[in-house]
């Protein structure tokens, strides 16, 4: 088997950051933890979002980890890969905005 | 309609192959620890009885549905059905139990051409919680089921129905085509004559298993979902969501090596490894029966032909107190009843 940056099975070992640094590992665990619980917005809806931004930032873990929770929460594919659209929306809409820079670098320079 | 793993001389139609493979491979080579392992680390080796509560009693495996994820490998060419001197015994003990709850499990328990009278006899009992275990497809699948509700009422049965999801695609990928669809009629049929509305003392409640590779999520959540979703877009009502861990046996086993799943699902089960539920796990308070009598730990020992560890094996023999003096059998899919909040026949128990 070819080896890779990315190995699935670290995932299970992701707790063990907090070896390293007990302080900052338990404190971000912690947050994290109280990030995805029921609040003003439900697990459900932290879930998708949690799917959405694994997309854009291409973390290969979580998106493992976000589709298993999603599969779990009773999610359907429809609304998942919804999510996922509105993930590349935001990130299309983001290198597009970027286009009137380019058109008013062009029309302050052009003739 | 699939066949059945049985009928289609499928290895894992054997029981003593699905305990090899449950009891070899990544539990035999250390790469995962084996249940006796893992309870006994919480000391909770070997694993007893509590009090009785529960008396499951399977009235055969056949059914008119095949399920992808079936523990029982039920369907249409199951032929194993309790008969009426079986039921005469376990009427006797129904008398004498002093479990609170009778449930009645299959299969379509339905299907048994005894079950009315058993119903009927049963009833009379006066046994606290009276369940049926009804898939619902079959209150529609053939007139003479078409009155079950009235019948289910005028017996005050507490009906258990599975549903797995509140969308078709998801229901019907597991259960098979079409199953979606009867379902939501036979739930408005049950609606109609008073089940599942609110206050009403004849109970609807839904079961809920994962349609694939993943545990559940949380049941209370999950019954919102259901409840919201039912009731807008059918006008459905229930009273409880179960929300139940699929246990790697039979049809669900043969399902994740095919799908190549088996190792990451049991490594998710025992990673969700709670001690606490282990503590409440349906077969400390449960005595299984199965069709022809025999009787086991729950119903998934049942299906594994894990025979209780006792002198009394049988319901002629039955004795509640020498059967409270057993240890219960465990091998590794016991690992689906004691992840995250635990499984049971009536959902979560921690």
């Amino acid at each position: 088997m070819s080896k890779t940056y990315y190995d699935e099975a670290d995932l299970r070992k992701f707790g063990k950051i907090t070896e390293w640094s007990e302080e900052l590992g338990t404190k971000f665990f912690d947050y994290y933890g109280k990030v995805f619980e029921e609040g003003a917005l439900s697990a459900r809806e932290k879930s998708l979002i949690a799917l959405a931004v694994a997309h854009t930032e291409q973390c290969p873990y979580c998106i493992d980890a976000y589709t298993k929770d999603g599969l779990q929460k009773g999610i359907t594919k429809e609304e998942m890969m919804e999510a996922i659209h509105v993930g590349a929306a935001i990130k299309s809409g983001a290198t597009l905005v970027h286009g009137v820079q380019m058109m008013n670098v062009v029309n302050k320079l052009e003739m | 309609m699939k066949k059945s793993l049985k009928a289609r001389n499928n290895n894992i139609a054997n029981t003593q192959r699905q305990i090899e493979i449950l009891s070899n491979g990544i539990f035999k080579n250390g790469e995962l620890p084996t249940f006796a392992e893992k309870i006994s680390e919480t000391k909770q080796f070997p694993l007893r009885p509590k009090k009785l509560e529960v008396l499951q009693i399977n009235l055969g495996y056949m059914c008119n549905q095949v399920c992808e994820h079936c523990h029982v490998d039920a369907g249409p060419d199951r032929k194993e059905i309790m008969t009426k001197e079986t039921m005469m015994q376990c009427l006797e003990v129904i008398k004498k139990t002093a479990a609170h709850t009778l449930d009645l499990t299959g299969g379509a328990p339905e299907m048994n051409p005894d079950f009315r009278w058993f119903v009927q006899e049963a009833s009379k009992v006066g046994i606290k919680d009276f369940i049926v275990r009804s898939n619902l497809t079959i209150i529609k699948a053939n007139k003479k089921y078409h009155d079950l509700p009235e019948f289910f009422k005028k017996h005050k049965v507490h009906v258990v129905s599975s549903m797995p999801h509140y969308t078709k695609g998801k229901t019907d990928k597991q259960r098979g085509d079409g199953v979606f669809d009867k379902s939501i009629a036979a739930l408005k049929l049950l609606n109609e004559v008073g089940y599942g509305m609110p206050n009403s003392d004849l109970k609807l409640d839904l079961v809920y298993n994962p349609s694939g590779a993943f545990l559940p999520g949380n049941q209370k959540a999950l019954e919102n979902d259901f409840k919201k979703a039912l009731k807008e877009d059918f006008e459905i009502e229930f009273h409880n969501l179960f929300a139940i861990t699929n246990l790697p046996i039979s049809r669900f086993l043969d399902y994740l090596i095919a799908s190549d799943n088996y190792e990451d699902y049991m490594t998710a089960l025992v990673d969700a490894y709670n001690p606490v539920a282990v503590q409440n796990v349906m077969c400390t308070n449960t005595i299984s029966l199965s069709w022809d009598g025999f009787l086991y730990d729950c119903d998934f020992n049942q299906m594994l032909n894990l025979k209780v560890a006792s002198k009394i094996q049988h319901i002629s023999d039955y004795n509640e107190n020498e059967l409270q003096n057993r240890n219960i059998i465990i091998n590794q899919h016991c690992y689906g009843c004691s992840a995250g909040a635990g499984s049971s026949c009536q959902g979560v128990v921690a």
